[in-house]
């Protein structure tokens, strides 16, 4: 084949929804030389947008999947490929209703129109369901359906007449090459069954099928094949004489996990209630083997007769249908249920744009696009959907597997936004498991780690500082009131938390300090010894990372990042790495670290080493090596919880005797376990700490979050010049702390916001706040407050708002909640404003 | 009346067809089963004729010879018009040569008829969709005593018996039988329904006998050496254009065909 190239900036492998939109974003964003590539034959290449029933019903909880759903639909509707026939999600059972409480939440926290039905609205909309198996209903207007195909033919053809794409179909992959790097293999060519095209970049939206292609480049995309049932049944007169593809709403009918999509005459069933099957990506057969198409897997009729029985429950007519079609339809699960997007940690301008949705693929191939030219995408927030979010162990078969295994059936499950898992643990643990366990410590899982959230050798404080449960089973499912017990025993004596979960990297080298100063946003050129909280800024100057950096030595720094961060952080850093004169190492399982805080932390520690812990001698902020009990530590004196004491840093080996020596000493001091719950809730609430993905995100800066100092360093750093900008330019919105006036529902009992993203802040009156950048003022964090006798919140608000004293309201499952702003910049610490407490 | 149909569980193919290593038989890693399509319009037909006929004293009886799983074709045979059901267990039984699996149902016939009555007319498709032997029909009719016609596409049931057509290249033969008989149709004769989706419930309550008539069927004298994958005819697509555009391209490549 002559016109085969030899050469092309960059190869998208995949003509699905998603490397079709990818190629077309790519175009508009001026890359001139694109190869897209697929095995199969157009427009239908035999992946699972083939067989996808192309549906999108926009609500969701989650803000990054809303952005990438609410965007793909816009383009849909750009390209006259969406048909708006709006869907009904019913319910069987007091805690779907319940559920769709929450959906309203989201929905007007979106600014989605929404409404729940009663039984008699849906029979109006939907007049074959039968009254007497639901409950009611929670319907969008907006929801659509669309033509995926179609669209994927018009991105295409939109990137060919640019001149910027070329496309070969019936070509199959067979390697994808890489070069040594500086630090990691990096991408050289795509060796197909037609030729080589050397390339600088490759992306991999291959559905299915993208871990084998990762392979072949010695990387990793984390998704198993997994089955959807659907059958076509038909026809029916009620549907056939409407005469239209789509008369009616698409109904979710969410308790038996089905759907039921009109499709001209005949009626689509579709269910996530089967048993998981999870299929091998090796034993997908190629198009030619397919009796129907490669996704388009063997009917196995056993694992969906519940379904049709309960189908034909709620539409009577259904059960007289013929049933003319029916797959086992493959889609991609991860571990996590969310997408694996963004640049592979293993091979530098390796792309990954997999276990997508048909609702989100165009939005998908913008974020993409925008990601690959300018360093971070502008759209939205990705860090859920980030790839590099999964640690080495989330990436064995076995992992992915266990856990689509655990979540395919809550694909319309109720998720509890601190639903913890229930396979894979105990994998990762901290030295002192053995003494955590036998103190009764509740886990939740940390990036892998367990980590005690609370414990129940502590429920005899919950008398004693008269702690009250939680009257709604929501709000006090994972939850315990032992963690505001915990935190006024370590507000009142003290407290030792397990921080072994941190993430800590060490880079070293004659050239770290410039390497370090390009990185962050303050400066690190200290003195030794000294430690730095820094912002880590996308190009764009939006948060991409929070961290806390430690000088070691003249040429070494230590980096300590959240649990759940460190896989971002940890690509991010090595692959800004020079090509030579800096040294990166992952520290987290060679270190453990222990925290010891209140009022009675530093005497207590003080009785295990020599060196000298007062304030004077130690300051706030400071790293001494020391001796503690005899062990070799690093002693931090730091605090995320508000109180005084240290970040104890050992060996992992010594990490056991470190525990039982700062216990034994402890009984002298009233020292108690503490859990996470008081470390990364309310202890961080009430002194008004960001955390990561939560107040930080690339959608919002420094400024904007009270964390720009009052100078800006000489060195250059990666955003610098859009934070530089920021900082001159008119405040759009800004970081606040909230008190509740009133936790008090309609029932006459008190509720607890979750602070889980989907929380609106609404004016008194229930409108919307939407700042001048487009950005909507929603909960990021809520908990209590146990110190302070109050239950507060964090949010952004535009400046206007931005003061203390405004009075707003929350909403929280579709109720509001009066709220008044109390604190506003850098400062948001409601308890102990001036730090004298952790300073002492 | 009483209707006996044979149905043989197949694999479900693609255009490429995999061997296993021994070469002894299709690799159905990747496949599912289904029932070859002969016997899928034998089973349409006989319901028909039973449809069309007075009175409800009418059964159509599906027999099939193979493994446990061949019972899925059983039961699909229930969802779209079968009353009474049985399969000869036979592991391995799917690939067995046509002589052995003619005895084998040749038995399980007799067996049926001592207990249910004579079969007035027994359905099987014209060959399998994978061995395509064309012979065990012929072979269960010539034990059974009964006359066959194999390639049939239209079945008239009359007073006196069976009025069955088989397509020519000039029309229809016309064969009249009296019963009981038996006779090969071919697909084209009907086009089988779709099971409904209450059938499809129905048919996992139905009954399946089991018969134990595979042990005494010995082997016959046509043996399995080995098969062989033809090999691939390489094919390409040729994008002729797209929309009005291609209008020019298409009308070439007909002219070029000899179609114009």
């Amino acid at each position: 084949m002559s016109d085969f190239p030899a050469r092309a900036d960059c190869v998208v492998i995949g003509a699905g929804i998603v490397g079709n939109c990818l190629a077309g974003h790519l175009s508009d964003l001026g890359w001139n030389d694109i190869v897209l590539l697929d095995k199969g034959p157009l427009p239908n290449p035999g992946g699972s947008t083939g067989h996808a029933s192309n549906f999108i019903f926009p609500v969701d909880h989650s803000k990054e999947i809303v952005d990438l759903t609410v965007d793909s639909q816009r383009q849909y509707e750009a390209l006259g490929l969406q048909n708006t026939c709006g869907g009904i999600e019913v319910a069987r059972s007091p805690e779907r209703m319940e559920e769709f409480r929450r959906r309203m939440t989201s929905a007007t926290c979106w600014g989605i129109e929404a409404r729940l039905l009663s039984v008699d609205e849906v029979i109006e909309l939907v007049p074959f369901i039968d009254p007497d198996v639901i409950l009611g209903g929670f319907y969008t207007p907006s929801v659509s359906a669309v033509d995926s195909l179609e669209t994927g033919t018009q991105m295409r053809r939109r990137a060919t007449e640019a001149g910027h794409l070329q496309t070969f179909a019936n070509t199959e992959v067979l390697d994808i090459e890489t070069v040594a790097g500086p630090n990691r293999p990096c991408i050289s060519a795509v060796v197909t069954d037609r030729g080589r095209i050397e390339c600088d970049t490759v992306a991999i939206a291959c559905g299915v099928w993208s871990p084998k292609l990762a392979q072949m480049a010695g990387a990793t995309i984390p998704l198993t094949p997994a089955v959807h049932q659907m059958v076509d049944v038909g026809p029916f007169d009620v549907l056939v004489e409407t005469n239209q593809e789509l008369a009616y709403p698409i109904v979710r009918d969410m308790d038996t996990f089905c759907y039921e999509r009109q499709s001209a005459g005949s009626m689509e069933v579709g269910s996530y209630a089967h048993r998981p099957i999870l299929h091998r990506v090796e034993d997908i057969p190629s198009n030619e083997e397919a009796a129907l198409s490669p996704t388009e897997m063997p009917f196995t009729p056993d694992d969906f007769d519940e379904q049709l029985e309960q189908a034909i429950e709620l539409m009577e007519f259904l059960g007289d249908g013929e049933i003319k079609y029916a797959i086992n339809g493959l889609l991609s699960l991860t571990p996590d249920a969310s997408p694996v997007l963004g640049p592979t940690p293993e091979v530098e301008n390796l792309w990954s744009v997999a276990a997508v949705w048909v609702k989100e693929g165009p939005g998908v191939g913008r974020l993409m696009a925008e990601w690959m030219t300018y360093g971070y995408p502008r759209m939205t927030d990705p860090h859920g959907s980030d790839v590099t979010r999964f640690y080495p162990q989330d990436r064995n078969v076995i992992h992915i597997e266990t856990r689509a295994d655990e979540h395919f059936n809550k694909t319309y499950g109720i998720v509890h936004p601190r639903e913890q898992w229930a396979t894979r643990r105990n994998l990762t643990c901290g030295p002192a498991k053995a003494r955590t366990d036998d103190l009764g410590a509740f886990y939740f899982e940390a990036g892998g780690w367990e980590r005690p959230h609370w414990y129940e050798s502590n429920a005899d404080l919950v008398d004693r500082y008269g702690i009250e449960g939680r009257t709604h089973e929501w709000d006090a499912r994972w939850w315990s009131p032992i963690t505001d017990a915990e935190h006024l025993h370590l507000r009142e004596h003290c407290g030792l938390v397990d921080i072994s979960p941190f993430q800590v990297f060490e880079v070293s080298g004659p050239g770290v300090v410039p390497y370090i100063e390009k990185m962050v946003v303050n400066k690190c050129d200290l003195t030794v010894g000294r430690s730095i909280y820094t912002p880590v800024l996308t190009a764009d100057g939006g948060f991409r990372s929070d961290l806390t950096i430690v000088r070691l030595s003249e040429d070494r720094f230590r980096i300590a990042t959240g649990a759940f961060d460190g896989g971002r952080d940890e690509y991010w850093f090595r692959h800004n790495l020079p090509a030579d004169g800096v040294h990166f190492e992952n520290r987290t399982e060679a270190l453990a670290t222990y925290g010891v805080w209140g009022p009675n932390a530093i005497a207590l520690l003080q009785t295990l080493t020599e060196t000298d812990l007062s304030q004077e001698a130690f300051g706030y902020g400071q790293v001494r090596d020391a001796l503690l009990s005899g062990i070799p530590v690093q002693m931090f004196r730091i605090s995320y919880v508000g109180d005084a004491g240290f970040e104890i840093y050992c060996p992992t080996s010594a990490g056991l005797a470190l525990w039982d020596a700062i216990a034994e000493a402890g009984r002298e001091y009233s020292l108690r376990p503490v859990g996470a719950g008081v470390y990364g809730t309310t202890g961080r609430l009430e002194k008004g700490y960001r955390l990561m993905g939560a107040e930080l995100e690339s959608d919002y800066n420094p400024v904007e979050a009270g964390l720009a100092r009052p100078r800006v360093k000489a060195a250059d750093f990666i955003g610098k010049e859009a934070y530089l900008a920021a900082r001159e330019a008119p405040l759009a919105a800004q970081l606040c702390v909230l008190r509740f006036e009133s936790l008090r529902c309609a029932e006459g009992y008190d509720r607890f916001p979750m602070g889980a993203g989907n929380e609106p802040v609404l004016t008194p009156a229930g409108e919307r706040i939407v700042d001048s950048h487009g950005r909507v003022s929603r909960v990021t964090t809520a908990g209590n407050a146990p110190s302070l006798g109050a239950y507060l919140a964090m949010a952004y608000l535009p400046p206007e708002l931005a003061a203390a004293g405004t009075e707003l309201s929350v909403m929280y499952q579709h109720e509001q909640y009066p709220v008044t702003a109390e604190a506003t910049g850098a400062n948001l610490a409601l308890f102990d404003p001036d730090d004298s407490r952790m300073k002492a | 009346m009483r209707i006996l149909v044979c149905v043989k569980r197949v694999p479900a193919v693609g255009s490429r067809i995999n061997v296993t290593d021994d070469g002894q038989q299709v690799d159905t890693a990747h496949l599912g089963f289904t029932t070859s399509p002969h016997e899928e319009c034998a089973v349409e037909e006989a319901a028909q004729i039973v449809e069309r006929l007075d009175g409800d004293d009418h059964t159509v009886v599906v027999l099939t010879l193979g493994p446990e799983e061949s019972t899925e074709q059983l039961r699909y045979a229930a969802s779209v018009g079968g009353n009474e059901f049985a399969l000869v267990m036979a592991e391995g039984g799917l690939d067995w040569d046509p002589q052995r699996t003619a005895t084998a149902i040749t038995a399980a016939v007799h067996e049926m008829e001592s207990s249910g009555g004579e079969f007035d007319l027994i359905l099987f498709g014209n060959e399998s969709a994978d061995g395509g032997n064309f012979q065990v029909g012929i072979r269960v009719a010539y034990a059974l005593g009964r006359p066959i016609v194999n390639g049939i596409k239209g079945i008239d049931v009359t007073s006196s018996g069976i009025v069955a057509r088989r397509e020519t290249d000039a029309g229809y033969e016309v064969y009249e039988l009296e019963t009981p008989c038996a006779l090969g149709v071919k697909e084209g004769i009907n086009l089988p329904r779709y099971p409904t989706m209450k059938g499809r419930l129905a048919s996992r309550k139905a009954q399946i006998a089991e018969l134990d008539c595979a042990g005494g069927a010995d082997a016959g004298g046509q043996a399995r050496q080995r098969l062989h994958r033809p090999p691939e005819r390489a094919s390409t697509t040729v994008m002729l254009g797209d929309s009005a555009a291609a209008a020019p391209a298409v009308v070439d490549l007909l002219d070029e065909l000899g179609v114009l």
